[in-house]
C-alpha cells in the first residue's frame, strides 16, 4: 500500500499513484455526484457535476480526471461545490426537453413548454425515462427547480427509424458517454460529436441515421445515457422500471457467457442489460440486448405432442412419457442400445447435459451421443 | 480457450483465423479492437473475406479456402529459417520438433504462395510480427475446424503457439471460441460419444467402473459411440432406429440437408425435445415442450471455461418443463429411478464425479463464475491452462502436411462457397427469428459476392439467382459486397428458405467429424 495520504471530507485517505480524486473517493465509500463519467473511458471532465473544492486552489476543480496528490485537501459538498452543481444541474435542465415534475412549477409557462414538449416526442406522458434518469436524481439530490424553460422548438428532430433505438436529441445533455461507449468500449466508432455551439448534435459521419451508419446495435449507448436521449424503441413508454424485477443470469446466445439481467414484468422479459461483471463487464451484443423476444413468443411449445396419421395432438405428460419410455425400452430390449441415439444441445444447461448423457449410458446402455459443437 | 477473455488484452500480437469476431463473438471483439485502439498491439487477420476486424488490422493475409495448414507451416518455416523460435521453450516444454523441422523445409515463402495465393512477402511479414510479439495470442473459429483438415489445422496452430512459446503465460494461448452459449459445457458433461464429464475416456474400463458404482448401475458400454455425422448415416442404412434429439435442428444445421430429412425418415421412431416445433420437431413421433434458458437454474460454462449460472427469471408456458426434468422422467419410467430435487443437487453429483468441477459449487459462482480447472473446495480455478506443463506432460509436435480440400472448383461449378453466421441472426434462427427487430436487419437468406464476379456473370445487387453445388440448389439475392474476395461466395446458414446446407459437402474430417462447411464448389445463374 502506498503511504501517500490526501484529505477528503476531514479524512485522512491513502491513495495509489495516478488515482483520481474521483477513485479515491469512491473506494472510501465517499459519493461524489457524476454524469459524463464512464468506467472504462478516458475521464473528460465535460459536464463539470464532479466538481470539488481544494483548499488553496482558486477554482472548483473536476474530480474524475484531477489525480489525486499528497497533502490535497477536499471539500465534496461545501457551500461552493452545491451552488456550482445546482447551477450545472440548471443549465441541463434548461437545454432540452426535460419536462420532469422536479421543474416544479405551476406557472402557465410550464404548463405550455409541456404541451410542446408531448407534441414533440409523440406522447402523453412525462419524458419515458422519468424515474431512471441521473439528471433527474441530481435535480432531485440538489432540489433545483429550475424556472427558465426554453420554449423553441426542438432543433433536431427525433430518430425512430431504426428497429431498435430512439434517438431523442432534444433531451440530449451531450455529456458524451455514449460517443465513449461507442468510440472506447465497443470500439464501433459509429458516432461522434458534431456541429458547434448551439448546433451540437451527436452524429454518425455525415449524420445519417444510426441503419445507415456503422452501429451494429449493440445498445452500449443506450445503457450508457444518463437521460433520456436514447431509449430501446420496445421499452419506451411501456416499461417503468419500478414496475419490473431484475434476474442475473448468462446470455443464451454465443459462447462469451455475457453476465445480463433480464428485466420482467408480468412473468414477461420486456428489457436486457448488461451486468457489471466479467466476462463483458456491461457490454452485450444486438443478440443478447434485443433478441429476448423468442421467450414469450406464441409459437413456444406448450404441451406434449404425438403425432397420428401424420398430425400432431396434444397430449399429457403422462401419456407421452409413457409413450416413449416404452417405446425406447422395447427399441433397447429388442435391437440394443447402440440401437439409439442421443442428441443433446449447446443449449442446455450443464446439468440437463449431464442428465442426458447419464440416461444415455446407464439407461439406453450406449454411448451413442453427441452434440452440435461440429456444425 | 487456455487463457480467458481479458487475457487477450494483454497480447501485443494478436493472430484471429477463421473466425468473424465482430458478428460471431461481438462482446469479445472489443477486447481485440481495445488492444489495438489503446494499448498499441498488433492484429494479424486470416480469413478469405474482407471481415470487419481486417479494418483494424496491420495485415490482413488472404488465403485460398481449405490451404490453413499450408500457410501456418509457411509461418514456421519463416520463423525457423529466421531463428525467431523459441528455443528454451521448444527445448524444455515439447518434444517431436526435428521432425517438424524438417517437414517444414519444403513450406517457403514462395511454395506457400502458390497453395494460399498469400504474397509470400506478406506471409514473411506476418512470421516476424507474430514471433517477435512478448506474448501472442492465436483466436481461431470454425472457419478453421469446420475443413476435412479441421483437426489438422487446430494442432497447426498448436504448433505455431509452441514454437514460438506464445503458451502458458498472459497474453498468449491458443483461443478456440465457442460458437455457442454452452458448447463447452455440453463437452465437459459428456455430451460426447468417447468420453464422460471432464474428457474421462469411455474406453477406460477403470472409468466404467468408476461411473457403475457413482450411478448404480452396471454394465456400461466401453465402446465409444457414434458422432451426430455418423450416426444420420447409420439411421438411413437401418441400424440405427431410435434418436432422442433434445434442443438441436440438424434438419437445418447439417451439411447436405437432403440426406439428412431422408435418414431421420428411415427412423423408426423420433423424439425432439425443444422449445418451438423446428423443422426437425416437425419429423417427429413425439415432440416433448421443454424450458428456455430463462425460465431455469443451472449453469452454463462459456469459452474460456468459467462455469456461469443460470436463474429462473420467468415461469415456462403451458406445460413446459425443464430438459433435465424431462429426461429423469423417461429414465424413471424406463425402471431407472432418477430424482433429482433441483439442478444444484444434480450439480453436487456433477462435482463428485467430474474432477476438473469437483471445486465447484453454486455458492462460489453466486457472483462470479470460476474457470475449471478447479479441483478442490480452496482452488480458485484456473484461468490460464498450461502455464507449467501439458496435459500429457510435454507438448507434441504434429509434423503435418497440407491436404487440399475435398472438393475443388472445376468448369462446371467454377466458384468456392463458404457459409458463417450474420450478426443479427443465431444458428437456425429458431430464437431470433422471433424478434421483428433483428429481422428487420437479417430478412432473408443472400449470396456475397465480389463486385468482379458480380460483373463477370453480369448480375446486379438484389438479383434473384439460383445457386447449385453437386448436392442441391437454392434460390436467394445477390448483394455485392467489400467483404467478398473474387472467386469465393458466402451464404449465411440461418436460414430455411435459401438454405446453405443444401448446397454444403459432408466430406468429413476423419478424426473430430467435423463437415467440411467451409469449402465446397458452386455455380451461379440468373433465376429463371
Amino acid at each position: 500500500m502506498s503511504t501517500q495520504t490526501l484529505t477528503i471530507n476531514g479524512r485522512d485517505l491513502s491513495f495509489e499513484p495516478g488515482e483520481t480524486i474521483l477513485a479515491v473517493a469512491r473506494r472510501h465509500h465517499i459519493d461524489i455526484p457524476t454524469l459524463c463519467h464512464l468506467k472504462g473511458a478516458t475521464p473528460t471532465g465535460a459536464c463539470r457535476i464532479c466538481v470539488v473544492e481544494v483548499s488553496g486552489a482558486q477554482n472548483l476543480i473536476t474530480a474524475c480526471n484531477t489525480p489525486a496528490a499528497a497533502g490535497l485537501v477536499v471539500q465534496t459538498e461545501s457551500a461552493a461545490v452545491v451552488a456550482a452543481r445546482k447551477q450545472i444541474i440548471q443549465l441541463m435542465l434548461g437545454s432540452g426537453n426535460h419536462n420532469c415534475a422536479v421543474r416544479g412549477s405551476d406557472h402557465q409557462e410550464w404548463t405550455s413548454f409541456q404541451v410542446k414538449v408531448q407534441g414533440e416526442d409523440g406522447s402523453s406522458q412525462l419524458c419515458p425515462v422519468w424515474g431512471d434518469c441521473r439528471l433527474q436524481d441530481l435535480a432531485y439530490r440538489y432540489q433545483v427547480s429550475a424556472e427558465r424553460f426554453d420554449a423553441g422548438p426542438a432543433r433536431y428532430a427525433m430518430e425512430t427509424v431504426n428497429p431498435f433505438i430512439v434517438r431523442d436529441f432534444s433531451r440530449c445533455i451531450q455529456c458524451g458517454r455514449c460517443v465513449q461507449a461507442c468510440n472506447e468500449v465497443q470500439v464501433n466508432n459509429a458516432i461522434q460529436f458534431g456541429y458547434k455551439g448551439p448546433e451540437a448534435k451527436i452524429i454518425t459521419p455525415g449524420d445519417r441515421p444510426l441503419k445507415d451508419s456503422d452501429c451494429v446495435f449493440c445498445g452500449e449507448c443506450v445503457q450508457a445515457c444518463p437521460v433520456g436521449a436514447l431509449v430501446e424503441k420496445d421499452v419506451r413508454y411501456a416499461v417503468r422500471p419500478w414496475e419490473t424485477q431484475k434476474t442475473r443470469t448468462t446470455c443464451s446466445y454465443c459462447g462469451v457467457g455475457c453476465q445480463l439481467y433480464l428485466h420482467v414484468r408480468d412473468n414477461k422479459v420486456v428489457k436486457v442489460t448488461g451486468a457489471e461483471v466479467a466476462p463483458n463487464h456491461g457490454s452485450l451484443c444486438v443478440k443478447g440486448r434485443f433478441g429476448y423476444h423468442f421467450i414469450n413468443s406464441p409459437e413456444r411449445l406448450t404441451d406434449p405432442l404425438i403425432k397420428e396419421n401424420g398430425t400432431f395432438r396434444k397430449a399429457s405428460w403422462d401419456e407421452a412419457l409413457d409413450l416413449v419410455a416404452g417405446k425406447f425400452k422395447q427399441i433397447r430390449d429388442t435391437h440394443g442400445g447402440d440401437s439409439m441415439g442421443v442428441l443433446v444441445s449447446a443449449r442446455m444447461t450443464n446439468e440437463e447435459n449431464y442428465v442426458a448423457q447419464k440416461f444415455t449410458r446407464a439407461v439406453l446402455k450406449t454411448n451413442n451421443i453427441d452434440h452440435c459443437a461440429r456444425l | 480457450m487456455t487463457n480467458t477473455i481479458a487475457d487477450i488484452e494483454q497480447a501485443d500480437v494478436i493472430l484471429v483465423t477463421g473466425s468473424n469476431t465482430t458478428e460471431n463473438h461481438p462482446v469479445l471483439s472489443t477486447v481485440i479492437k481495445r488492444a489495438v485502439k489503446f494499448r498499441g498491439a498488433k492484429l494479424i487477420v486470416v480469413d478469405p473475406r474482407r471481415i470487419k476486424l481486417t479494418e483494424f488490422a496491420h495485415l490482413w493475409l488472404r488465403p485460398n479456402l481449405g490451404t490453413d495448414v499450408a500457410w501456418i507451416n509457411g509461418l514456421m518455416h519463416v520463423i525457423l529459417k529466421e531463428k525467431l523460435n523459441k528455443a528454451d521453450f521448444i527445448a524444455n516444454r515439447t518434444e517431436g520438433f526435428d521432425a517438424l523441422s524438417k517437414m517444414l523445409e519444403k513450406y517457403t515463402p514462395d511454395f506457400v504462395e502458390g497453395i494460399t495465393g498469400i504474397p509470400a512477402e506478406n506471409l514473411e511479414a506476418a512470421a516476424k510480427m507474430f514471433a517477435g510479439a512478448k506474448a501472442g495470442s492465436i483466436l481461431y473459429c470454425m472457419g478453421i475446424t469446420q475443413h476435412i483438415s479441421g483437426t489438422d489445422n487446430v494442432k497447426s496452430l498448436a504448433n505455431l503457439a509452441m514454437i514460438t512459446g506464445h503458451l502458458g503465460a498472459p497474453g498468449t494461448g491458443v483461443n478456440p471460441l465457442r460458437g455457442q452459449n454452452n458448447v463447452q459445457g455440453a463437452c465437459d458433461m459428456g455430451g460426447l460419444p468417447n468420453v464422460y464429464t471432464a474428457y474421462q475416456p469411455v474406453a477406460d474400463l477403470a472409468m466404467a467402473r468408476k461411473m457403475e458404482e457413482a450411478w448404480g448401475v452396471t454394465g456400461l458400454s466401453t465402446q465409444p459411440g457414434l458422432t451426430v455425422t455418423k450416426m444420420l448415416p447409420k439411421a438411413h442404412a437401418g441400424e440405427l432406429k431410435a434418436l432422442y434429439i433434445i434442443g438441436e435442428n440438424p434438419m437445418l444445421s447439417d451439411a447436405d440437408l437432403n440426406h439428412v430429412e431422408k435418414s431421420l425418415k428411415h427412423l423408426d421412431f423420433l423424439v425432439v425435445q425443444d422449445i418451438f416445433l423446428t423443422e426437425t420437431a416437425q419429423m417427429a413421433d413425439v415432440v416433448l415442450p421443454s424450458a428456455c434458458f430463462a425460465e431455469k437454474d443451472g449453469t452454463f460454462s462459456n469459452t474460456e471455461r468459467r462455469v456461469q449460472r443460470v436463474r429462473q427469471a420467468v415461469t415456462a408456458p403451458g406445460q413446459a418443463k425443464e430438459d433435465w426434468w424431462i429426461t429423469a422422467q423417461i429414465a424413471s419410467r424406463m425402471g431407472y429411478p432418477m430424482q433429482y430435487a433441483d439442478s444444484r443437487a444434480i450439480f453436487e453429483e456433477i462435482a463428485r464425479v467430474t474432477p476438473s468441477y469437483a471445486g465447484i459449487s453454486y455458492r462460489r459462482i453466486e457472483d462470479e463464475g470460476l474457470h475449471w480447472p478447479c479441483p478442490t473446495e480452496e482452488h480458485p480455478g484456473t484461468p490460464i491452462l498450461h502455464t507449467q506443463q501439458f496435459t500429457r506432460g510435454k507438448g507434441l509436435f504434429h509434423a503435418i502436411e497440407w491436404i487440399p480440400p475435398a472438393e475443388q472448383v472445376d468448369e462446371e461449378y467454377p466458384l468456392y462457397l463458404t457459409t458463417g453466421r450474420l450478426l443479427y441472426q443465431y444458428h437456425t434462427g429458431t430464437m431470433t427469428m422471433k424478434s421483428e427487430d433483428l429481422n428487420e436487419r437479417a430478412p432473408e437468406s443472400f449470396v456475397e459476392i465480389s463486385g468482379k464476379d458480380a460483373a463477370k456473370y453480369n448480375l446486379q445487387d438484389g438479383d434473384q439467382v439460383t445457386i447449385a453445388s453437386r448436392r442441391g440448389e437454392i434460390r436467394v439475392r445477390v448483394r455485392i459486397q467489400d467483404k467478398a474476395v473474387e472467386g469465393t461466395v458466402f451464404i449465411p446458414f440461418h436460414f430455411a428458405q435459401g438454405a446453405a446446407n443444401q448446397l454444403t459437402n459432408g466430406a468429413l474430417d476423419p478424426v473430430s467429424g467435423i463437415p467440411e462447411f467451409k469449402v465446397c464448389a458452386v455455380k451461379i445463374g440468373k433465376a429463371a
